[in-house]
């Protein structure tokens, strides 16, 4: 099963219906809650640092006999320095950004926290692919 | 605690329409910081924020906390209560800071 969703630069106010909706098609398939948490949170942050730092991009999720799969694809600027953007704490967010809560550094971990297998490749200039599985 | 047994008390306000609320809140947790809420929020939390934007929704409804409050008689934005009300998360305001308002639960 294959499921795609569409992410916008700045939204705020949509981004975190991709994972809503990722976390309604799993809860109907009748996988374990637990999983189902950290695709939810897998997703949700994907999004948001799409939403935060990229101009738009996209969600795909992937569900097979023993996996979930997402990747998270955007179209730039990428990321100059992924070992760095990996460090819990550091961020490139915005002022304004932080002030609602985003931008703590915590994104990137996060995601790969919920993963059985994480790889993050980026093209400076050019874009940023996230692929997570997570078992099931 | 209840949903409905703490709105019973008047320093707490409901400021959606939400068809349930006689969840349990499980525990309390006061934070500002998305990631860190995401990272360690669990179902059934009252979660207290002074975010007003409608993504703390996204992130309640996810983790399927019982409850956003929203400390110091802080007003969410129009569209977070308009989302709330969609995702059956209640939003409620209270004059009280966050020390008092934690106060008011015991688990």
């Amino acid at each position: 099963m294959k499921f795609e969703y569409t992410i916008s630069n700045l939204n705020f106010s949509t981004a975190g219906e991709a994972s809503s909706n990722i976390k309604k098609v799993l809860k109907l398939l009748g996988i374990d809650s637990k999983i189902i948490r950290r695709a939810a949170i897998a997703t949700y942050e994907a999004e948001i640092n799409i939403a935060i730092h990229s101009h738009g991009g996209k969600i795909i999720l992937y569900i097979e006999e023993d996996s979930i799969k997402i990747t998270a694809i955007d179209k730039g600027p990428g990321i100059e320095n992924i070992e760095l953007a990996m460090k819990e704490g550091y961020s490139t967010a915005t002022h304004e950004i932080r002030e609602m809560g985003f931008g703590a550094g915590m994104g990137l971990p996060n995601i790969k926290k919920c993963s059985n297998e994480f790889s993050i490749t980026s093209e400076f200039g050019k874009y940023t692919k996230l692929e997570i599985t997570i078992f099931i | 605690m209840k949903i409905n047994q703490l709105l019973e008390n008047k320093n707490f306000k409901l400021l959606n329409d939400v068809p349930y609320l006689d969840e349990e809140i499980t525990y309390i947790r006061s934070c500002d910081l998305l990631s860190l809420v995401m990272a360690k929020g669990e179902k059934g939390d009252a979660w207290i924020t002074v975010q007003t934007h409608s993504n703390i929704v996204a992130v309640a409804s996810l983790l399927e906390m019982s409850c956003i409050i929203l400390p110091e008689s802080i007003k969410p934005e129009e569209t977070t209560l308009i989302k709330a009300t969609e995702n059956d998360i209640p939003i409620i305001s209270t004059p009280f800071d966050v020390y008092k308002t934690m106060k008011e639960f015991s688990f």
